[in-house]
């Protein structure tokens, strides 16, 4: 089981797709990682040598930004644009969508699970 | 697509002038504008800017932080009320 980047367990699939596993790597940075270690795409990621691995990790740690580090930068650029005031920050605050969708309807992502407004009966 | 940086950043002309005036003057008095579209430059940093948003002018310092930005974002042009079945917390 190879462990790259803190936690991540990439199982028995090609080494270009448990790549993809690491938060931070699609399919794009993958490849480019694989084209750079010369390591045959194919190859299952448990029958990877430790030279391969280490090799691979060496690449993602001086090219890439993954897991913690991206959510953390992440993060902070989210609540820079929140304390900053302006609109993008206030959609934050908000939960809304920050890109200028409807939001008469969908924008379901941002606005999480249908909050129904469940009409009162009146008694007479 | 950004804008060409052969062009620079836009700035009405005649905000420049207001904004060149107050430094020149360094006053701290407001310096109202409709100029919305403007980008906040470098100039205007610890300028008190107070934008339109359609109906009043909303003071604004202008922090470091905001060059780059346009002055009508920190100026919002609809309030929100909520709606009427949640909680009235946000209403105003």
């Amino acid at each position: 089981m190879a462990r790259i980047s803190g936690v991540d367990l990439p199982n028995n699939k090609r080494i270009e797709i448990a790549l993809t596993y690491i938060y931070g790597i699609g399919r794009t940075s993958a490849t480019k990682i694989i084209e750079k270690t010369k390591i045959d795409p194919d190859l299952r990621a448990k029958n990877l040598s430790d030279e391969q691995i280490s090799q691979i990790r060496g690449v993602i740690e001086s090219d890439y930004m993954v897991e913690g580090d991206l959510r953390r930068e992440t993060n902070l650029n989210i609540k820079r644009l929140m304390d900053l005031g302006n609109y993008r920050g206030l959609r934050h605050r908000r939960g809304l969508p920050v890109r200028g969708q409807r939001t008469k309807t969908n924008a379901r992502t941002r606005k999480g699970p249908r909050r129904l407004a469940v009409a009162s009966k009146k008694k007479i | 697509m950004p804008r060409s940086v052969k062009k620079g950043p836009f700035v009405d002309d005649h905000l420049v002038k207001k904004v060149e005036a107050a430094k020149a003057a360094s006053n701290r008095r407001l310096i109202k504008t409709w100029s919305r579209r403007s980008v906040i430059l470098p100039e205007f940093v610890g300028l008190n800017i107070a934008v339109h948003n359609g109906k009043q002018f909303i003071p604004l310092y202008i922090t470091e932080e905001m060059v780059g930005y346009k002055l009508g974002e920190f100026s919002p042009t609809r309030t929100y009320r909520g709606h009427q079945g949640k909680s009235d917390k946000r209403s105003r």
